[in-house]
């Protein structure tokens, strides 16, 4: 087992560990904890990738900015402190959906042929290459456009729903 | 590059040890004489008045999507900013579209009164 | 290389040599990390205590008195008594506060403004290590600081701390946004992200290349740290000291460690980005790259506390129109004037980094910030001198339309209030 194999082992744990945290916690707030936990450790998985720029980005954005977004929105709709926790009506077709789609997952892992041998070595310059990329009309310039008109629908969209209606 | 994070990670570690070091001397040093009154919550000098629980603005929220906006508008941006030097004209001027667009938002958000702390 | 050009490269060689007689080659590399974390840190610790000596001196010497001059020759020792008081005062937990999440939010805020100093270049070899995303990992990082705060105000069951400790986070990440969006314009001059690549590519301190972007990430940074005149959530006279309320004894300290190595990191980004790092002029025929790295961001620092001592402090509503209504607009035209004036600048046959193409984009950077002074103080001058105009006396008026152009404090939509100062620090 090499070290790289352990350490992934272990921030796979703690990812799913959080995950696994989020939905089980009685209190909403540690609920959100632990995705903060869970998210973190999607970002050093992606450390472990080389993608450095993605792994900052992760941890930028979403334990930067979306983390503390989803902890206003949940003290925006309780407004109480240690909030109290609420059994959904639908868990049993929660239940079912979820194995379902554990069933889905498990068929793909075992059924498909996963490349064998070293993945190739990363380029050193692939933030570069992303930028080139981005902006490239032969590759992704208009994507990249329209993820701005994107961001501008959402973001008018969420301020509507957020506003207080006068 | 593995090398960079393992460093991180070490540094965390030590970080962390380095933070909860003087908070467990601390402990070790400190006097411990809690009584009820010491212990109730802070409020001006009265007694706590009421439950725990904050009259939330909806001002912090739209604040805080402000930001989620700009913080990924700055996910693009900096790949972009990488490899300025060596990018024509035309990848400028779409980069300054991009920033445009997006200022039309900033400006929606102030025309419509969401950007005031009330 | 010698003694004094770049000790701590030197201390670091012998101590591999000594270390290689009886480790194998990775326990050397992962003790010297080791060494190498814990060194910055310790340094971070240091740090904080010359500078929390800088600012009560500093401070006190502006508010003409003396500030601490009894532990040891002009207090110098002010600090380590701080830090004993601190080590043994009763620690009061409230009742009903979050255990776990209450002990750890000193913890995460101290650590998360240490290990920004893992990116932060001394000297040409002096960094913790030479990431490719050096300073968006620092963005990141400072980011987790934030989350620190909002759980410290949310664990400690006390409404004012929730509620101080909202406003922070909302201050905070409002001016985040002019931090990032300023940060990425030496980033595009220089081409890369790791900060040893931007001081490298400064032979023309970006200071004079782009002077907006400089100040922008100055002030938003001064902002993100919470000091004067940005401090009114956390200020001892404002709502009751915020999301900290409730921390006494060392988790107090920690947060206010937290604050000033924030600060000193923030310092030490400017200096990285705009002035140069550490490039200077040899001493005695001697670089001393460390010397001058450290010089300019103690500098910085005094402006920082001369900003503190000086500044009245702004009101909340204040604060977040001088980020929504000026900075972010003033960052999202600097990301467009910069690279068409560099453009245009290399169109003219002018070599980047050399002088003339540096008079050029700072001729283009001026331009902006009149144009940008000139849109915000117009409509605030026009709206007081209205509102003034009855009890107006022609000396009166003309003081004040010469006050309106230095700060970015009054604004269009703040049309008819009065900028009151809440308090002089």
């Amino acid at each position: 087992m090499t070290i790289l194999q352990v350490m992934f082992i272990l921030i796979s744990l703690i990812t799913l560990g959080g995950g696994l945290y989020t939905v089980t916690a009685k209190n909403l707030f540690h609920a959100a904890l632990g995705l903060i936990l869970s998210l973190a450790g999607v970002a050093c998985l992606y450390g472990l990738l080389e993608a450095s720029f993605l792994a900052g980005a992760q941890v930028l954005i979403y334990i930067g900015a979306i983390a503390i977004l989803i902890i206003f929105a949940v003290m925006l709709t309780r407004g109480v402190m240690g909030a109290f926790p609420r059994a959904n009506e639908q868990w049993s077709y929660a239940v079912i959906v979820s194995l379902a789609l554990l069933a889905v997952l498990l068929v793909t892992l075992f059924r498909f042929s996963w490349p064998q041998g070293a993945p190739a070595a990363v380029p050193t310059d692939s933030i570069a290459r992303l930028g080139q990329a981005l902006v490239d009309p032969g590759q992704y310039a208009l994507p990249f456009e329209v993820a701005s008109v994107l961001l501008v629908a959402a973001l008018i969209g969420s301020i509507y729903v957020a506003r207080d209606k006068k | 590059m593995l090398q960079d994070f393992a460093f991180v990670g070490i540094f965390i570690v030590v970080a962390i040890a380095l933070a909860g070091g003087p908070l467990l001397l601390a402990w070790l040093l400190r006097p411990a004489k809690p009584n009820p009154i010491k212990s109730s919550t802070y409020e001006c000098g009265v007694e706590t008045y009421g439950d725990a629980w904050v009259q939330f603005k909806v001002q912090y929220y739209i604040y805080a999507l402000v930001f989620v906006l700009f913080d990924i508008e700055s996910v693009f941006l900096f790949p972009w900013a990488v490899i300025y030097n060596q990018l024509p004209l035309f990848a400028v001027l779409e980069m300054v579209l991009f920033i445009l667009i997006l200022t039309g938002a900033l400006v929606y958000a102030w025309r419509k009164g969401d950007l005031e702390w009330v | 290389m010698n003694v004094i050009n770049d000790p701590f490269t030197w201390i670091a060689g012998l101590l591999i040599n000594w270390l290689s007689t009886f480790m194998p080659a990775d326990g050397v590399n992962i003790t010297m990390a080791v060494l190498r974390a814990a060194s910055l840190g310790i340094f971070a610790l240091v740090m904080f205590m010359v500078m929390t000596w800088i600012e009560r001196k500093g401070v006190a010497r502006i508010q003409n008195r003396i500030g601490p001059n009894l532990a040891g020759p002009w207090g110098l020792f002010q600090p380590l008594a701080d830090g004993v008081k601190a080590l043994t005062k009763e620690d009061i937990t409230p009742d009903h506060a979050d255990r776990i999440v209450y002990n750890i939010a000193p913890i995460l805020s101290a650590a998360a403004a240490m290990i920004v100093f893992a990116a932060i270049p001394f000297g040409p070899g002096l960094i913790g290590t030479d990431m490719n995303i050096g300073i968006f990992y620092i963005l990141a990082v400072s980011g987790m600081g934030v989350l620190a705060i909002l759980l410290a105000g949310w664990s400690s069951n006390n409404k004012y701390a929730l509620l101080g400790g909202f406003r922070v986070v909302a201050q905070l990440v409002s001016y985040e946004v002019p931090h990032v969006l300023s940060i990425a314009a030496p980033v595009m001059l220089a081409g890369s992200m790791s900060l040893i690549d931007i001081v490298n590519k400064q032979p023309v301190w970006y200071i004079f290349v782009l002077p907006a972007s400089a100040v922008i990430v100055m002030l938003s940074g001064m902002a993100e740290v919470g000091r004067s005149p940005f401090d009114l959530l956390d200020a001892e006279s404002e709502i009751i000291a915020g999301h900290h309320i409730e921390y006494s004894g060392m988790k107090f300290a920690l947060f206010f460690l937290a604050e000033y190595v924030h600060a000193f990191a923030v310092c030490c980004i400017v200096t990285a980005l705009f002035l140069g790092g550490w490039r200077g002029p040899n001493i005695a025929g001697v670089t001393v790259p460390w010397l001058w790295f450290w010089i300019k961001t103690i500098l910085l620092f005094n402006i920082m506390v001369w900003a503190r001592g000086t500044l009245p402090r702004l009101r909340i509503d204040q604060l977040m129109a001088f980020n929504w209504k000026f900075l972010v607009p003033l960052s999202l035209a600097n990301l467009i004037v910069v690279p068409l004036a560099d453009r245009l600048a290399q169109g003219l046959g002018l070599a980047q980094g050399s002088w003339p193409w540096a008079l050029v984009m700072l001729a283009f950077n001026v331009a902006m910030i009149v144009v940008a002074f000139s849109l915000v103080g117009a409509p605030g001058r026009r709206a007081r001198m209205a509102a003034e105009a009855p009890a107006e006396a022609p000396t009166e008026s003309h003081g004040e339309s010469g006050n309106g152009e230095e700060h970015g404090l009054t604004h269009g939509a703040d049309a008819g209030h009065a900028p009151a100062a809440v308090g002089v620090h």
